[in-house]
């Protein structure tokens, strides 16, 4: 008995209007699920709830009724007996009378019609008493907006599930359904209500039943809604769109051919109107009236479509032809949503019935077309409204050809020859010579109006021609009809093209545009039964290529005949047109790919690889072929250049690489196969610079090592491990064949490194730098052949200074060992190994200094690199080579989480002390690169140890080493002595701070504000600084805006103020000035007794900003002014 | 003060279009931007009109032309001109011009305020007044005066 005890509860809940609406659902639920389990039945919950449904309390009694309802609408998929349905829905249907509880009735009603099949659903007979009563009781438009939205529903309900318990009421139902919308205003009842009448139309289709007769009525109370407009737009965001209440009402009103007698006059009025809305809803609505209503109705509203329609086309002002390269694939001019909605009509028309285009045929302003395009021959010298007349006619007609082949033949049999005649084109006769009518060359009627509504019908024709299964099978005589009259034309027409584009010159880029379009939709047709010929097709191509080939500049011409090329190719591709894709190849992609090659062109190199590489794109194939051409032009450059000392080929070489990276390297995912030819061609670069043996010309070549290595790497960085491997082959067997390996050959000594003054050659700098590159780029997976000899040579190569050297060895220890699984057999050499070589070993042999054997593998301040680090042997140069070189190798250390790299910081931070533990005094160029060595460490680098270039990077990498440096730098600037070494340390922390996450700092704010704000001073005093002082003050200010740094800014509010009182007029960096100026503007956010004493102070220096050099500083000071002067009681202007 | 507004119905004129500035000295760190016409109209352009909720530049009492600026000399001429020749908030106008740009120029600068020659019917007292630092100084002390400067500089909501 407890769960009845708990119902009662539940249920006085719910009566309880005064509880919230969460107490309601609650109590709701918990009673909906005690049926839902079967703890207790519906009947049972009926008894216990006679007290609410019977009641004479009104609102207690709705409440019940609601209650009950509700609980049925949860309980949809519950099975229930037939006759517990009955008797609910009859309790329902008697309720719908009283407006009190009609709330409940409605949802009841509602609940119980939407039960399906085995649930146990609403009878026939019970459905048509609902209806019933609700036509005589429910009076929809004197009730709120939810229980409107309740009683549509309710309707569509019964409309939709019953069909035969409706259609036997009859008049009544229409009746009803019109009174219940009269006057109906919200959006989500009229798109219930919308849908309804949908609905009585398509159950009432005979011309003798109650819609058809009820036709006028019926229309009257859902079009004056039309054309819909909201008058609250704002704030109502769960409400209907516009567009689909819109697309709601035109449903409706399309929805019965009865409405078509009101509709379409009234829609044809509208069209009519100056609002763009009226006229966008009316052509779509009148789109849907046209498919619903049928040929024969809409017949004899024809002439009045067909003007409207001419009207809304002419109506759309400020158009106008543009002739750039973007628009040879679209129209060239702008549309606006009525004119692209009138073409939609005007096609759908002509689609459904051919007679249509008798009007469009016979129409004068269409037909006058001609006499305005034989007036002008350029269309700069038309007025606008030839333009205008121009461009509609065009679309008028190449719309209608678009819609259906039937309508295209005739099109094309009424306008095509007539346009040819005016444009002096002649057809071909069968032996395909060009009969001359007249004595007039082509060349002197290319009439601008009349070569775009040629292309326009071109382009429209285009789209009709099956697809190349499609035509075998219906080799119709329909379609040929357009077909052959093209073909007949299809000579002189490309002829007429090609004259446009040669006769163009730059100043005027219609001719070209014209043209290059022209032969654009002359290529474009599909499949076997294409009007052009492939000669034909061929023809096209030669011409369009010979444009791009000879010219000497990038001009709009070139442009143009780039694009179209590119189009043709992608269009080939997309319609595997296999004998299109051999001509494109033969003539387009062979012809440019040779002009790589020979680069002897007027065209400036740079842009054929430019052109080519576009064109190539285009398809897999020509990628392929393209890339073998880049290869073939790399290699022969490259040995003129070293055969013949001819500098325009190393000149070339780089552009190609540069062309390769920018343009093929990014794409490498998009186009297959495209990775196995970079990787070809890859090692293509290492068979040149193996069979060069000497460069018989030195040359300054920096741009072209830089190009080289930025391909090498990228093509490793994005290749697979397989081929990765296979060029690391191939670079390791050059390297060991060149001169290089003596290098590894040298003991590491102190004595033998002094040694070293003789600078490497051209060749094998290049060598080396390529070889780093390849070591930098590959993912752990690979296998590097001989890597303990290979860490010597680098070792050596950074100490002599090249940085490549050092970053490729930061990559090796970066990655050595972490291949998964079994990857690591392949290597011959592990981290342990490599690190002992690096820090230990052979330094170590035949040093007269002797080392701590014992603590292996270390890399503290006891190995030679270390101690030549710090200064006790050699040359200044070697000591800042080792420093940079040590900086990379820590890198790779750092991002793997190996412990060295602690111990590398340290010898770093050594570095900075003035002296060193011997007492030596460091040299400040030294201390300089040590300082920049944590830039090193800490930023991203684009150039190695990235993810493109597979580094094994662990997570927080950064946060770690932060937490390891900070103190102890800290700890040495306080106990520095001198300002030299002081300043280093500052730029290195410096380093540290602003490359560290920024929620690392926020939750150190305190620790760090003081340390932060003294080397903002410390740096402000040398310019060289300026880049780190810039990024420090970075970090300030991300601390002064965040809730987490509030109370340590604003305990040290006096030296942040001082501080950046200082820097608004630092000299060096205009950045450092209007970021200290801003930062001053946020501090005004900290409470006011913590700033108001510096009120002074700011808005002097503040006010000095005002006449700083640069606007931008200017302009915030001016801000922060104001804003400072405001926090002062009364708002004194001055 | 008059019950009704002085100037009805102002005509309203579209505003110009903000140039911007694409000079490359930008790149340069140590050239120096001098203050110039473009700069100071920006400052004064979008002052409110003291009764309608138009800027000075719709309403054509201001244009870039208006400003006369010699960064040399620190010197800076506005001559503004008053939609209606009576206008009694020309004081008002003039008065904001002054204040902005004193908030805005650096203290080297003499700023001069005049109305446009023959635009309003009292120019010599008008003028005169907008350039006396001792009538400045005493309107800029009347906290009603103030508080209708203060109004007309307040950004307006479509400027943001």
């Amino acid at each position: 008995m407890g769960s009845l005890n708990n119902l009662t509860e539940h249920l006085e809940t719910f009566v309880d209007v005064t509880r919230s609406p969460t107490h309601h659902a609650e109590s709701l639920k918990a009673i909906a699920s005690s049926l839902e389990k079967g703890v207790l039945s519906i009947n049972q919950l009926v008894v216990e709830m006679d007290m609410y449904l019977t009641t004479t309390d009104d609102v207690v009694r709705a409440r019940g009724i609601l209650l009950l309802a509700e609980i049925l609408n949860h309980l949809k998929s519950k099975p229930l007996d037939n006759a517990v349905v009955h008797s609910l829905i009859a309790f329902f249907t008697s309720k719908l009378e009283e407006w009190r509880s009609l709330r409940g009735a409605l949802t009841g009603c509602l609940a119980l019609l939407k039960r399906k099949g085995v649930a146990g659903v609403v009878t026939a007979t019970d459905a048509e008493a609902v209806a019933k009563s609700m036509a005589q009781n429910v009076q929809v438009q004197s009730f709120a907006l939810h229980d409107r939205k309740l009683c549509f529903e309710l309707w569509e309900c019964l409309v939709e599930q019953y069909p035969e318990a409706m259609i036997n009421l009859g008049n009544l139902i229409v009746f009803a359904t019109c009174e219940a919308i009269d006057g109906e205003k919200d959006p989500p009842c009229l798109m219930v209500a919308f849908h309804v009448v949908e609905l009585l139309a398509r159950l009432f289709p005979s011309p003798s039943g109650p819609v058809a007769s009820e036709a006028s009525d019926l229309f009257e109370f859902i079009s004056c809604y039309f054309p819909l407009h909201y008058t609250h737009t704002k704030g109502d965001e769960a409400s209907i769109p516009r567009e689909d209440l819109s697309r709601g009402l035109s449903l409706a009103i399309s929805s019965t051919p009865f409405f078509e007698p009101y509709a379409i006059p009234l829609l044809l009025e509208k069209l009519s109107s100056s609002l763009p809305v009226a006229k966008v809803d009316s052509l779509k609505c009148l789109k849907d009236c046209a498919v619903k209503y049928g040929v024969h109705r809409m017949k004899k509203h024809y002439e009045g479509l067909w003007s409207a329609l001419k009207d809304a086309l002419y109506s759309s002002p400020g158009r106008d032809l543009s002739f750039g390269p973007e628009f040879l694939t679209s129209p060239g001019f702008e549309m606006d949503e009525i004119h692209r909605e009138a073409a939609d009509l005007l096609q759908r028309l002509v689609k459904q019935d051919i007679s249509f285009l008798g009007l469009v045929v016979d129409d004068i302003r269409v037909n006058m077309v001609f006499d305005t395009i034989s007036r002008y021959s350029r269309y700069e010298e038309m007025p606008d409204t030839s333009k205008l007349e121009v461009l509609v006619v065009s679309q008028i007609l190449s719309v209608s050809a678009r819609a259906s082949v039937d309508s295209c033949n005739i099109i094309f049999q009424t306008f095509f020859f007539r346009l040819m005649n005016t444009l002096g084109i002649v057809e071909t006769t069968s032996t395909g010579d060009l009969v001359h009518k007249e004595n007039s060359t082509v060349s002197t009627r290319l009439y601008h109006g009349g070569l775009h509504l040629c292309i326009e019908l071109l382009t429209a024709s285009k789209d009709l021609i099956p697809s190349s299964e499609e035509s075998s099978s219906t080799p119709g005589s329909a379609q040929q009809s357009w077909c052959s009259i093209v073909n007949r034309f299809s000579v002189p027409l490309i002829g007429a093209f090609t004259s446009a584009v040669q006769s163009s010159n730059d100043d005027c880029s219609a001719d070209a545009y014209l043209g290059v379009k022209g032969l654009l939709a002359m290529g474009m047709f599909r499949g076997g039964s294409s009007p052009v010929s492939r000669s034909e097709f061929e023809k096209i191509l030669t011409t369009l290529t010979s444009i791009i080939t000879a010219e000497s500049a990038k001009t709009v011409k070139w442009e143009l005949a780039l694009k179209a090329l590119v189009c043709m190719g992608s269009f080939i591709d997309q319609y595997r047109e296999s004998e299109k894709a051999m001509s494109y190849m033969g003539i387009v992609v062979e012809n440019l790919v040779s002009l790589v090659r020979s680069s002897q062109c007027s065209l400036p190199y740079p842009l054929i690889l430019e052109a080519t590489s576009e064109v190539c794109s285009t398809r897999p194939k020509y990628v392929e072929k393209m890339v073998q051409g880049f290869e073939e032009a790399f290699c022969s450059s490259f040995s003129d250049f070293y055969a013949n000392g001819n500098f325009k080929s190393i000149e070339n070489c780089s552009q190609l690489l540069e062309c390769v990276t920018n343009k093929l390297l990014p794409r490498v995912t998009e186009i297959d196969g495209l990775e196995k030819s970079l990787v070809h061609f890859a090692i293509s670069m290492w068979n040149e610079i193996e069979s060069s043996f000497v460069f018989s010309y030195d040359f300054n070549g920096r741009e072209f090592v830089e190009a080289a290595m930025k391909t090498m790497g990228q093509i490793v960085g994005v290749a697979l491990v397989d081929s990765q491997n296979s060029i690391i082959q191939k670079a390791y067997n050059v390297i060991s064949s060149s001169t290089l390996p003596a290098m590894e050959s040298i003991p590491l000594t102190f004595a033998a490194l002094e040694g070293l003054q003789r600078d490497l050659s051209t060749r094998d700098e290049l060598t080396l730098s390529l070889f780093a590159s390849v070591i930098i780029g590959v993912s752990p997976k690979a296998s590097i052949p001989d890597v303990k000899p290979l860490i010597k040579l680098f070792m050596v190569s950074f100490l002599k200074g090249y940085i490549p050297a050092a970053q490729a060895l930061g990559s090796m220890v970066n990655k050595l060992g972490t291949g998964s699984g079994g990857a690591n057999i392949s290597t011959d050499c592990s981290l342990e190994e490599a690190c002992e070589i690096i820090f230990h070993e052979s330094f170590a042999s035949g040093n007269t200094i002797s080392s701590d054997d014992s603590s292996k593998s270390k890399c503290g301040s006891e190995t030679l690199l270390s101690k030549i680090c710090l200064g006790f042997y050699g040359s200044l140069d070697l000591q800042t080579r080792a420093i940079t070189g040590l900086a990379w190798i820590g890198k790779g250390l750092l991002m793997r989480g190996d412990g060295r790299v602690n111990e590398i910081a340290l010898v770093l931070m050594e570095c900075l002390k003035s002296s060193n533990s011997s007492g030596n005094a460091m040299h400040p160029s030294a201390m300089k690169h040590a300082a920049d060595a944590f830039l090193i460490l800490m930023s991203d680098s684009g150039e190695c140890l990235n993810r493109k270039f597979h580094a094994v990077i662990r997570p927080l990498y950064k946060q770690r080493f932060f937490s390891i440096t900070v103190p102890i730098l800290e700890s040495l600037i306080v106990n520095c002595q001198t300002p030299l070494s002081r300043t280093m340390l500052h730029v290195a922390l410096a380093h540290v701070i602003s490359n560290v996450p920024v929620t690392v700092i926020l939750d150190n704010t305190k620790k760090l504000l003081p340390m932060i704000l003294e080397g903002l001073s410390v740096l402000s005093v040398d310019a060289v600084d300026k880049e780190t002082l810039f990024s420090l003050l970075l970090v300030l200010s991300g601390t002064l805006t965040d809730t987490k740094g509030k109370q340590s800014v604003s305990d040290n509010a006096h030296r942040i103020i001082e501080c950046l009182v200082k820097l608004t007029a630092y000299p060096h960096l205009m950045v450092v000035r209007e970021t200290a100026i801003q930062c001053l503007a946020t501090l005004l956010e900290l409470p006011h007794g913590r700033i108001y004493p510096f009120r002074r102070e700011v808005l002097q220096a503040v006010t000095k900003a005002l006449d700083d050099p640069k606007r931008r500083v200017r302009e915030e000071a001016i801000k922060c002014r104001q804003a400072w002067t405001s926090i002062t009681s009364r708002s004194t202007p001055v | 003060m008059v019950s009704g507004l002085i100037n009805e119905n102002p005509t309203v004129y579209e505003r110009k279009e903000r140039r911007v500035r694409t000079d490359s000295t930008n790149t340069d760190e140590f050239s120096v931007e001098p203050i110039d016409q473009l700069e100071i109209f920006d400052h004064i352009r979008d002052i409110r009109d003291p009764e309608h909720p138009y800027s000075l530049e719709q309403l054509k009492v201001l244009t870039e032309d208006s400003v006369e600026v010699d960064d040399g000399k620190s010197y800076v001429r506005v001559t503004f001109t008053p939609t209606v020749e009576h206008c009694s908030m020309a004081t008002i106008i003039g008065l904001s011009v002054r204040v902005k740009l004193m908030r805005s120029l650096p203290p080297r600068y003499k700023i001069d305020i005049r109305v446009a020659p023959g635009s309003h019917a009292t120019e010599a007292a008008l003028n005169k007044q907008l350039n006396d630092k001792e009538r400045v100084a005493a309107a800029l002390e009347n906290p009603n005066l103030v508080e209708m400067v203060d109004e007309c500089l307040s950004p307006s909501f479509d400027d943001a």
